[in-house]
């Protein structure tokens, strides 16, 4: 059946529900909301999280936002703390221990707790092939603590840990490849997503990834107004622009062939996805032109080979 | 009737987690407590248990999935030492504020740096106050059967808390000694089923584990951690007596070896235990009247119990295998001394660290101290009691 939101969020009950305490204009709990509407309503899931601002926001004793069972423990290990579920379940059921029916197995990592502290939980789990799906909710910086740099931070962002100064312009890595790295362990299910475009994209990844048998990988780009500087109203036009600009590709690869789901027919030009974010003001300034030439060039180079990818792993 | 055997520490743990036959086992190796999932995977490889192992990337990582695990409602064990246990040092404290009764083998080995592989105490000592229960033993008899009765002391309803085993790495954990085992059918009726009374995975009752707990209630929280761990020692000796019944193996909170009319004792733990006894037999048959009080249960610490049992004696030496670099005695020493001092019990006592990084405990080193300890009662003098034993001297090649 084609996807049609209305009746998305019409059918499936939220299992994230309201009363938790993210801020306005977060890209994060509608990210949360529609995966978990991914679900089919009969199966049942075991959700972990990172610590991180989606966790701090969601369980704060004695409320919870979570319809489903959740576990969070630290920040670095939700990819092992689900693991270890999943093989209570993988086992339990062996033994006839546990009732009919199925039973998910979904984690949700800021970027912080993924690509960085929680890099090594995630690719143990990974490997180790658990029947599992880890979300990387991507905002770009440890919002949670107050907007410090991470590996998937952008080049030139000001953060306050690469605070844009008077000789040093912001942060000045490019950003780490998370979801390629995550190809690298062949897994049978990596995708890369946003909300856009009435969240088509987002639930039907969401939908492979639980229901592919292994483990499976979505890194989603969340804003965060706090941390980028946008108007709380402009959520979606900031994940519009991502990936008109090609900034946030929207692709996904199934047992190793790449997969663009969605090409610009006119790609728009980087400016447009930097410019209503206070964090990249000082590309602005005069005489800083250079950096949105390089962060444009980065962009170009990186959907090149995404091209490029496609095409080599599509070949007969 | 029990199975004589001969058995390696680790081959009696491993062969103690075969009998549990756990839901879930997730390790990593080191030195020396690697053998035992060594052992057990070979078990899981020939079907011999249900077990789902877990070989992850991380001490860390282990910890974490014994929680995930735990927590969606199955049974879960690991075994680790040293730098294994140090990397895991933040889990062990969540595994115990969620009240997971994981069961963990400890084989005890000295914590960098610089790096040694070989025992002493200063892993264990790193978490003994994370709120797990803390069993220490003697010898590989010990080992099994504290092993086999940790899941009853963990999951018991008043206690609800992790639990470690602990015995010396290479003393214990690699030397082959004899052993009674239990058989099979006795030790499954022994341990029972797990039955949580929420979980995870019951999808009846989706429960929220592991919160953001805010001024105003982890105060309570961490209390009621206390609680159980008070709740503990009774459950211990009640665990302990219908072990006793099964084996005829007796086991208390501590152990008292010629204690009863000793003069001067030494209060130790784990497997230099045994070479305390060997000397304490010699000077016995010389007339000299030496005892020894040997910790099973280190957390809980049993404050009355062995202020009570040493409260008679003239002096006592508190040996510990791990120093605490606090310029004030071990661990065990200040716990011992405190017990006694709450207890307004005044026995002189001196600390010796001892036997750091495997450094051997011999026979004459014990007897050296029970001779100051002879010294201390004839002068009622200590002119220092932060000692050290088997310390090389100025000079010593």
């Amino acid at each position: 059946m084609a996807y049609n939101v209305k009746d998305v969020v019409a059918n499936k009950p939220s299992r994230f529900t309201a009363g938790h305490r993210m801020c306005a204009g977060c890209g994060a709990p509608p990210v949360a909301r529609h995966i978990m509407r991914a679900l089919k309503p009969e199966d049942y899931a075991v959700v972990a999280g990172a610590t991180g601002c989606m966790e701090v926001s969601t369980f704060i004793y004695p409320y919870t936002a979570w319809t489903d069972s959740f576990i969070h423990t630290a920040f670095e290990c939700a990819g092992a703390t689900l693991a270890g579920a999943e093989a209570a379940y993988q086992s339990m059921k062996k033994q006839g221990k546990l009732p009919e029916g199925d039973t998910k197995f979904i984690a949700f990592g800021g970027d912080g707790g993924t690509y960085d502290i929680g890099l090594q939980s995630l690719s143990g789990a990974m490997e180790r092939g658990h029947d599992m799906v880890y979300v990387c909710y991507d905002n770009g910086a440890y919002m949670n603590t107050g907007i410090q740099r991470s590996s998937a931070t952008p080049k030139f962002a000001d953060t306050t840990t690469s605070p844009a100064g008077k000789v040093i312009p912001g942060k000045m890595q490019w950003r780490k490849d998370l979801a390629k790295i995550m190809v690298g362990h062949h897994l049978p299910y990596v995708a890369q997503t946003l909300g856009y475009m009435n969240f088509k994209d987002l639930y039907e990844k969401a939908e492979k990834a639980i229901y592919t048998e292994g483990p499976a990988f979505l890194n989603v780009m969340a804003p965060c107004p706090r941390g980028w500087g946008y108007p709380t109203d402009q959520l979606m036009q900031i994940n519009k622009l991502a990936v008109e600009t090609c900034y946030w590709p929207l692709y996904e690869v199934i047992d190793g062939k790449y997969k663009i789901n969605y090409k610009p027919a006119k790609k728009l030009p980087i400016e447009e996805f930097l410019k209503p974010q206070k964090r990249f003001k000082h590309m602005f300034k005069p005489d800083n032109e250079w950096m949105i030439e390089k962060f444009q060039k980065e962009v170009d180079s990186r959907w090149q080979e995404l091209l490029d990818l496609e095409e080599i792993t599509n070949r007969d | 009737m029990s199975i004589r055997e001969r058995l390696s520490g680790n081959e009696a743990t491993a062969t103690a987690m075969k009998q549990i036959n756990p839901d879930v086992v997730a390790a990593f190796p080191i030195t020396p407590s690697t053998e035992i999932p060594q052992y057990f995977s070979t078990f899981v490889a020939n079907g011999t248990v249900d077990t789902e192992f877990v070989a992850v990337e991380s001490e860390h990582s282990a910890m974490s999935a014994c929680i995930g695990a735990e927590a969606a409602g199955s049974r879960a064990m690991t075994a680790t030492s040293a730098n294994g246990l140090s990397l895991m040092w933040e889990m062990i404290y969540i595994a115990s504020s969620l009240r997971l009764p994981i069961v963990l083998s400890l084989v005890n080995r000295a914590v960098s740096g610089p790096l040694n592989i070989h025992c002493d105490h200063s892993d264990a000592m790193g978490v003994r106050d994370s709120g797990w229960i803390m069993l220490f033993s003697e010898n590989n008899q010990e080992a099994y059967d504290n092993t086999l009765m940790a899941h009853r002391i963990a999951e018991h309803k008043d206690v609800m808390l992790p639990l470690m085993v602990c015995q010396d790495g290479f003393i214990t954990s690699h030397a082959i000694e004899n052993i009674e085992l239990v058989e099979d059918d006795k030790v499954k009726e022994f341990v029972g089923e797990y039955k949580p009374e929420h979980y995870l995975l019951n999808k009846e009752e989706p429960i929220a584990v592991g919160p953001l707990d805010l001024q105003a209630y982890l105060f309570e929280h961490k209390t009621q951690q206390a609680i159980a761990m008070k709740n503990a020692k009774q459950v211990i000796l009640d665990v302990s007596k219908d072990f006793e019944k099964m084996t005829g193996r007796n086991y208390g909170l501590f152990e008292e070896y010629q204690l009863e009319d000793a003069e001067i004792a030494i209060v130790c733990m784990n497997s230099t235990a045994g070479t305390t006894k060997f000397v304490i037999d010699n000077l016995r048959k010389k007339g000299i009247k030496a005892g020894l009080l040997k910790i099973r249960v280190f957390r809980p610490f049993p404050v009355d119990e062995v202020a009570k049992s040493l409260s008679h004696v003239k002096a006592i030496a508190i040996l510990d295998r791990a120093d605490s670099l606090n310029a004030a005695g071990g661990a065990l020493f200040e716990d011992v001394t405190s017990a006694m001092y709450v207890n307004n019990i005044h026995v002189s006592a001196v600390n010796y660290i001892y036997g750091i990084g495997g450094r051997d405990t011999k026979a004459d080193d014990i007897e050296s101290v029970y001779t100051d300890l002879l010294e201390i009662v004839k002068t009622n003098k200590i002119d220092n009691p932060y000692r050290y034993l088997g310390l090389r001297k100025e000079g010593d090649k």
